[in-house]
């Protein structure tokens, strides 16, 4: 689904939009690194992943064309088979992978993935971020490291077609510019971590027919049908907006009106959130701080109003200061 | 976040303006600052595209590189910021007050007071954002270590004179505003968000014009209307009317107005350069002047707007009185400064690219240091920030009840008074715990000797330890009196360094060894082909 065309359907049009000088600069570097046949990648694989093995030379590149994602994933599987058959290195440019989320697939296509002589496979991420003087933006790395985790899921789910099922490298390499320059620099990147935190969420996905079965008949999220009918078919979906969402879904934002018109304190921050207890609404907490309604006894009632009394005291406090300006 | 601070944010969204998060001001700022506001081109590494830059806010200066991947312009660009910003830096360097230091003496290994210079004031520059921060710093590492003509003939594509200086500066400058509390370098969201809280999250807060729609919306309508308008209104072409402050530019800007623009000027600027006959050089002359006149108004169009928001947000600080310990911080800052300006006197070499073992250690201990600092400070200088302490705790006011004078053991007893405070807060005091009050701007230690009746009553009794002079009976004024309203805190008012470390030649094994000999740091290659 476009969730970005349903955005903008709904009135609350995305940002998300890439400016064509990153996107030039981005397909320029990654078109360098792999020129060649791909000898400087395969050549930063073997030093950093795999130095044991035997130099790469005149790696082997299939074309991985076919009609449609399904051919695609057909075709790039059957390269990875023969791959490990041949032995020796090969280099899989832009294959595409299939991986089940919440019961339906979908289609993955990685930078590269290399296939080692001794049958494993690494993920290759090509990013344009700098690494200047060896290290790059940790939230870069991080988003990166995620990304890749998912390659490598969907390639485990590959090769435990195989058998014996080659090795999935859960060292990855990520391919960045060094410094100022358009060089190529890369490290292995260790993504066990992420690699199981998106196994169990994947695992933990609420499943696509459940959520539909819930959703009343015939509710559709074509972009074409009226604002009106698409929001109450959104707004059908249950969904907690935080701010984290803004640089994330395309939706952030059409979620965002919804909580705020809500009154939900959680679109002020996950962690605000976390210490209101069982107040949900921006109202419910002031009436609640002001002492007109809740338990004195619960806790969290208690602190909210001792925190409206102390803040209280110290803006008196200020104002006094203010007004009569000391000597 | 303290619950304080949360609630600021829901009266905010409640009232649809921000709230004071502060009462007075914790920042410095200078008489005369230094407003920068770049933008940089989108995928290139610190590759800028222009900026707006200056003290004056009628007069900021425009600079622009009309075609940002070429290597010629965008050193043309860095030698007029250094034109820009060395002068500014030059002017407090010169006016100089003597203060004292304690040193170690080399031959006697003695601490002994040294008088040094200390400038009188430090300039201060001024960005919008948080990435413009990081952009400072990015700017400082791409030109410090750029070999200019004069000092190596040889090399490829010499920087311009004062460019690797800048560098050297902005490195410096950036690496300051990581100390918790200094004013050297200012990303204007971040000071306003300290002194305000808007009813927008902390992710939001980080767009300027959005946090300065909540501080400060315009007649009849709401903060949250005024920051939805800010952050997502577009005109009919599509572009942003509040454009981002920077330093990256809106995606929609660059894919529909910049790309053609730079478009038109390549193209002129290639013709030009196989211009065959005279008049027609003359004719793509002109044409190239109109491209690169397209340009800079499309890069003013976009700095113009936040670089009024950077005044306008400096005049909604000034508003603020400020805060007792600011001055003092400042001077760290003014010592900072300083001792930069010697460094580059003395003709040492550029800031290396990373840090040994022991800069590194004793680096992190001084922004812990600064942090507690600034805690504490702040919340003795604004009754907000120590009514948060209180409530978590770390801090109690209250009235006192009784003093009892009472004397301490020895062979020459000193007065050691007991004092009955009642306090609503709960403060988590262990046995003797020691809690400090400010008395006449230092610390006065008390000791916590019990609570008369039970803990929930808040009657507590203290001994008061220091600061009553030398005599049998304490000095006037030193002691609490009865009816006195009094806030002690736990927690300590002036930083004790930590260790002294180790010397760099002495670094354990552990750490990597000594450094060894300093190797001078290499240029960065360049590489012939001119993209970053």
């Amino acid at each position: 689904m476009d969730k970005a065309a349903l955005a903008g359907a709904l009135g609350a049009p995305s940002d998300y939009g890439q400016s064509q000088f990153a996107l030039i600069r981005g397909n320029t570097f990654e078109a360098r690194v792999k020129a060649d046949g791909g000898a400087e990648l395969l050549r930063l694989t073997h030093t950093l992943l795999d130095p044991a093995a035997e130099p790469p030379a005149g790696a082997a590149v299939p074309d991985l064309s076919a009609p449609g994602p399904e051919g695609r994933t057909a075709r790039t599987a059957l390269a990875l088979r023969e791959a490990v058959t041949a032995g020796g290195w090969t280099l899989l440019d832009h294959p595409m992978l299939a991986l089940d989320v919440a019961g339906s697939p979908a289609f993955l296509e990685p930078d590269a993935v290399v296939v080692h002589p001794d049958g494993g496979w690494t993920v290759v991420e090509i990013k344009s971020f700098p690494m200047l003087d060896g290290s790059a933006d940790p939230a870069k790395v991080g988003a990166a490291a995620r990304q890749a985790a998912v390659y490598v899921l969907a390639l485990e789910a590959v090769a435990a077609r195989l058998s014996p099922p080659p090795a999935v490298r859960h060292e990855v390499l990520l391919v960045c510019p060094k410094d100022f320059s358009n060089l190529a620099t890369a490290r292995a990147v260790d993504v066990r971590a992420q690699r199981a935190v998106t196994a169990r969420q994947l695992a933990r996905l609420t499943r696509v027919e459940t959520i539909a079965e819930e959703l009343p008949e015939g509710t559709c999220f074509d972009p074409e049908r009226p604002a009106g009918e698409l929001t109450a078919a959104v707004d059908a979906v249950p969904a907690t907006y935080a701010p984290e969402c803004l640089s994330s879904c395309e939706l952030a934002f059409h979620c965002r009106e919804r909580s705020r018109a809500a009154d939900a304190v959680t679109r002020l921050g996950r962690p605000l959130r976390a210490e209101l207890g069982s107040l949900g609404t921006v109202q419910e907490v002031l009436s609640a701080a002001r002492g007109e309604s809740g338990d004195p006894a619960d806790p969290v009632v208690a602190a909210l109003r001792r925190a409206a009394a102390l803040r209280a005291e110290a803006l008196a406090e200020a104002a006094d200061r203010e007004a009569v300006p000391c000597p | 976040m303290s619950l304080i601070a949360t609630l600021a944010r829901l009266e905010a969204v409640a009232t649809g303006r921000a709230q004071p998060a502060a009462t007075v001001r914790h920042r410095h700022l200078s008489d005369r600052p230094l407003v920068f506001v770049p933008l940089t081109t989108a995928g290139e590494t610190g590759a800028p595209l222009g900026a707006l830059v200056g003290t004056d806010r009628d007069a900021p200066r425009l600079l622009v590189v009309p075609q940002p991947r070429d290597r010629d312009q965008r050193f043309a660009f860095l030698a007029e910021l250094a034109d820009i910003v060395l002068p500014h830096l030059d002017s407090c360097a010169e006016a100089v007050e003597t203060a004292e230091r304690t040193d170690t003496d080399p031959e006697t290994g003695k601490r002994v007071k040294v008088e040094v210079d200390l400038c009188v004031d430090a300039p201060q520059i001024v960005v919008p954002s948080r990435a413009g921060l990081d952009l400072v710093r990015l700017l400082g590492r791409s030109m410090r270590f750029r070999r200019t003509a004069e000092q190596e003939p040889e090399t490829p594509y010499p920087a311009p004179p004062r460019v690797p200086l800048l560098g050297r500066w902005l490195t410096h400058y950036g690496e300051r505003s990581r100390v918790p509390g200094s004013s050297l370098l200012l990303a204007l969201t971040d000071v306003l968000s300290r002194h305000w809280a808007t009813g927008q999250s902390m992710v939001e807060d980080q767009h300027l014009g959005a946090l300065l729609a909540w501080i400060d919306p315009p007649e009849g309508e709401s903060g949250a209307e005024a920051a939805a308008r800010a952050e997502r209104a577009r005109d009919a072409a599509g572009q942003l009317l509040c454009p981002p402050a920077g330093p990256a530019t809106d995606p929609a800007f660059d894919n529909k107005l910049l790309a053609p623009a730079i478009e038109r000027y390549d193209r002129v600027r290639t013709a030009l350069a196989t211009a065959e006959d005279a008049p027609r050089a003359e004719d793509l002359l002109t044409a190239l002047t109109a491209a690169e006149r397209e340009i800079r108004d499309l890069v003013e169009s976009r700095t113009r707007p936040t670089w009024d928001a950077v005044w306008r947000g400096l005049d909604l600080l000034r508003t603020l009185p400020e805060g007792g310990h600011v001055e003092e911080r400042w001077t760290r800052d003014r010592w900072s400064f300083t001792a930069h300006r010697d460094r580059i006197t003395a003709g040492e070499p550029p800031q290396p690219r990373r840090d040994d073992a022991v800069t590194a250690a004793n680096k992190l201990a001084g922004r812990e240091r600064e942090q507690a600092r600034l805690e504490a400070q702040e919340a003795l200088d604004d009754p907000l920030v120590m009514a948060a302490r209180r409530l978590a705790g770390e801090a109690f006011a209250g009235e006192v009840t009784e003093v009892v004078m009472a004397y301490s053991e020895g062979r020459r007893p000193s007065p050691r008074p007991l004092v009955t405070v009642r306090t609503e807060d709960r403060p988590h005091l262990g046995e003797r715990a020691k809690v400090y009050r400010s008395l006449n701007g230092r610390a006065q230690t008390a000791e916590f000797a019990g609570y008369e009746g039970a803990p929930e009553d808040g009657v507590l009794v203290l001994r008061i330890m220091d600061k009553m002079g030398r005599g049998k009976e304490p000095e006037a004024g030193s002691v609490p009196e009865k009816g006195d309203a009094v806030c002690f805190t736990l927690f300590e008012h002036e930083q004790r360094g930590g260790a002294k470390l180790p010397d760099p030649e002495q670094t354990p094994w552990t750490h990597g060894g000594p450094p060894g000999e300093p190797v001078p740091e290499i240029p960065d290659a360049v590489t012939e082909e001119d993209v970053l």
